[in-house]
């Protein structure tokens, strides 16, 4: 099991509150993104299903457990979560990075086992990174590092993995190649939660998506019954026209003139 | 890397073997070499040069040795622990405090208790950090280094201030206060037996307990959310590192003043030499700290004899150029990796 149910929590820092009321629930297994503008609170949900935030009302839940219950150590053999951006402060390899995954694993005396280095190895070739693996993270293009982060989280071998905005700062061909691989890990063993700007690519590459709306769900559901045009300017302020292409919609902008 | 670290350590100990021999036959009355090897053995027993030997230099390196060690450690530490190249054991104001700590005793006339100074400038480190500790704490865990860096700043212009003024007042009493020069430069001339023992104790116990934080270390430096995705409690994990390198620096201020620049340099050279893995960097650190400062107190009791430099002043004299030299070979080598 791994899914995550959201009971009524409010989320805030300090007296402010960003979330209210919000209830959902995401399954095993399923890709799940949170939609919104900037400042909607996407970024603040995920914090919170890291167990990384204590809601100010309401529970979150990890399978039948409360969140606030399970160890942050215990928590990261479970749940896996990715900064929307990530620095090294010092000139780490790719494999040093990627052996951190194993940290949640172990006790401070222990050396990495030979399992442990055989679960390295599988996250570097998951992800493509395995030719550059000995070579300094902060030397490798934005798309590169951004699968070592990934490599990074699959080390740690969770069953859900969380991901704050996986597409941002990369072009176009990243962001497709990313989106992918985080499809293809997903494929029945992964719960993946996720925050995207890209309304098109959630609908490609998402089962699920919450759209959110100043600290509210607005609407939840298959990309198909939420990103409808008229949710899409609720939230967003924008006159968007869905148009069908090859089988699938896509959402645009069309310029003010047209 | 299990061959890199083994060979990496070896050399850093051969030096650290290098630097002792050197430091045992240098000084104001030169020992050769094979005459120090005649007596260990016991094939010579000229009785000056055993007095020499196992009183004065033998003790008297080691503590160099130790002081350096545990400085180069606590050094390492702290960058990490504050994700900042430029973080030294003497970030949070343990310098100031143990000046203010050993003024303070030499100004109360507690000087002719045994141990007092040392003790005071020991306390005075400890209370300097405490303080600052409890002054830097925010809401959010991310803003706490900035806080503490901050707090650490004020606190250590404060504790200076008292440390003039109780320069300024009892000097002008007519009270000798020269002894404090030795805790602002830095000396290595009060080595003792006793305190080689205590402070080997100290960087022993507390160095073994660093090492076993490496990972936690490493999992730091791409910040505190992903440390704490990794199970990390980045506070809790500060707290301890911070608690055991107050320990161990305040333990080698106490015996040897506030020597400078080897914590910053030390690290920061290695790093580059061996890669920033804490497991390689910590122990390395250690080692590297402890050549430097053998070396630097070597040069410090021979380059005026019968004079003796304070060997603060060696490490910056030496270790300021060195470092700059560094930064601008590899500024010119590449785009500088690590962020300064």
């Amino acid at each position: 099991m791994n899914s995550i149910k959201l009971e009524k929590i409010s989320l805030g820092y300090d007296s402010r509150l960003v979330l209210r009321d919000l209830s959902l629930e995401i399954y095993p297994n399923e890709v799940f993104a949170f939609l919104g503008p900037n400042g909607s609170g996407k970024t603040t949900l995920l914090r919170a299903i890291a167990g990384q935030l204590q809601p100010s009302n309401g529970v979150v839940y990890l399978d039948a457990r409360r969140m606030n219950e399970i160890s942050p150590k215990a928590l990261a053999r479970e749940i896996a979560a990715l900064e929307q951006e990530i620095h090294s402060s010092f000139d780490f390899t790719v494999r040093e990075i990627v052996e951190l995954g194993r940290l949640p694993h172990l006790e401070r005396w222990q050396r990495l086992s030979q399992q442990d280095r055989a679960r390295i190895t599988r996250a570097l070739t998951l992800t493509g990174t395995l030719e550059f693996a000995d070579r300094p993270v902060q030397q490798l293009s934005s798309g590169e590092r951004q699968r070592v982060w990934l490599a990074l989280a699959l080390a740690q071998e969770p069953q859900i993995l969380l991901l704050d905005e996986p597409t941002a700062h990369l072009d176009l061909r990243y962001q497709i190649e990313i989106l992918q691989l985080i499809r293809r890990l997903a494929q029945g063993r992964l719960t993946v939660i996720l925050s995207l700007h890209d309304l098109n690519l959630a609908a490609r590459f998402a089962d699920r998506v919450a759209l959110l709306s100043e600290g509210q769900l607005l609407a939840l559901g298959t990309p198909e019954t939420v990103l409808t045009p008229e949710n899409i300017e609720r939230v967003y302020q924008m006159r968007v026209q869905r148009i069908a292409l090859n089988g699938s919609s896509l959402v645009i902008v069309p310029a003010p003139h047209a | 890397m299990r061959h890199r670290t083994t060979i990496c350590l070896s050399i850093l100990v051969l030096l650290l073997l290098g630097a002792l021999g050197v430091g045992l036959s240098l000084g104001a009355v030169p020992i050769g070499l094979d005459e120090i090897v005649a007596l260990i053995f016991g094939r010579s027993g000229d009785p000056t040069q055993m007095l020499i030997l196992g009183q004065v230099r033998l003790p008297r390196l080691l503590l160099a040795a130790l002081v350096g060690g545990a400085l180069g450690l606590c050094g390492a530490v702290m960058q990490g622990l504050f994700r900042n190249p430029l973080a030294d054991p003497y970030l949070l104001g343990i310098a100031g405090g143990a000046t203010a700590g050993a003024a303070l005793t030499i100004a109360l006339r507690w000087e002719i208790y045994w141990g007092a100074v040392p003790l005071g400038a020991f306390l005075g480190g400890l209370f300097a950090v405490t303080l600052v500790y409890r002054l830097g704490q925010t809401r959010w865990a991310k803003l706490d280094n900035y806080a503490l860096i901050l707090a650490g700043v004020a606190l250590a212009a404060l504790f200076s201030a008292v440390t003039s003024f109780l320069l300024y007042y009892y000097g002008g009493a007519g009270q000798d206060l020269r002894r404090l020069i030795f805790w602002i430069l830095g000396g290595l001339g009060g080595a003792q037996w006793l305190y080689v023992g205590l402070l080997a104790l100290v960087l022993f116990a507390v160095g073994a307990l660093l090492v076993l934080f490496s990972r936690e270390l490493n999992a730091l430096s791409l910040g505190e959310e992903m440390a704490a995705h990794l199970g990390i409690q980045p506070r809790r994990l500060r707290r301890a590192l911070l608690t055991a390198v107050t320990l161990l620096t305040a333990s080698a201020v106490a015996v040897a003043g506030t020597i400078g620049f080897v914590g910053l340099v030390v690290p920061h050279i290695l790093r580059l030499i061996v890669g920033p893995d804490h497991r390689l960097l910590l122990p390395a650190s250690a080692l590297g700290g402890a050549v430097l400062l053998t070396l630097c107190d070597t040069v410090a009791r021979s380059f005026l004899p019968p004079t003796e430099l304070p060997v603060g002043i060696i490490t910056a004299l030496l270790g300021a150029p060195f470092f700059l030299w560094l930064l601008h070979w590899r500024a010119a080598r590449r785009a500088p990796g690590v962020s300064l």
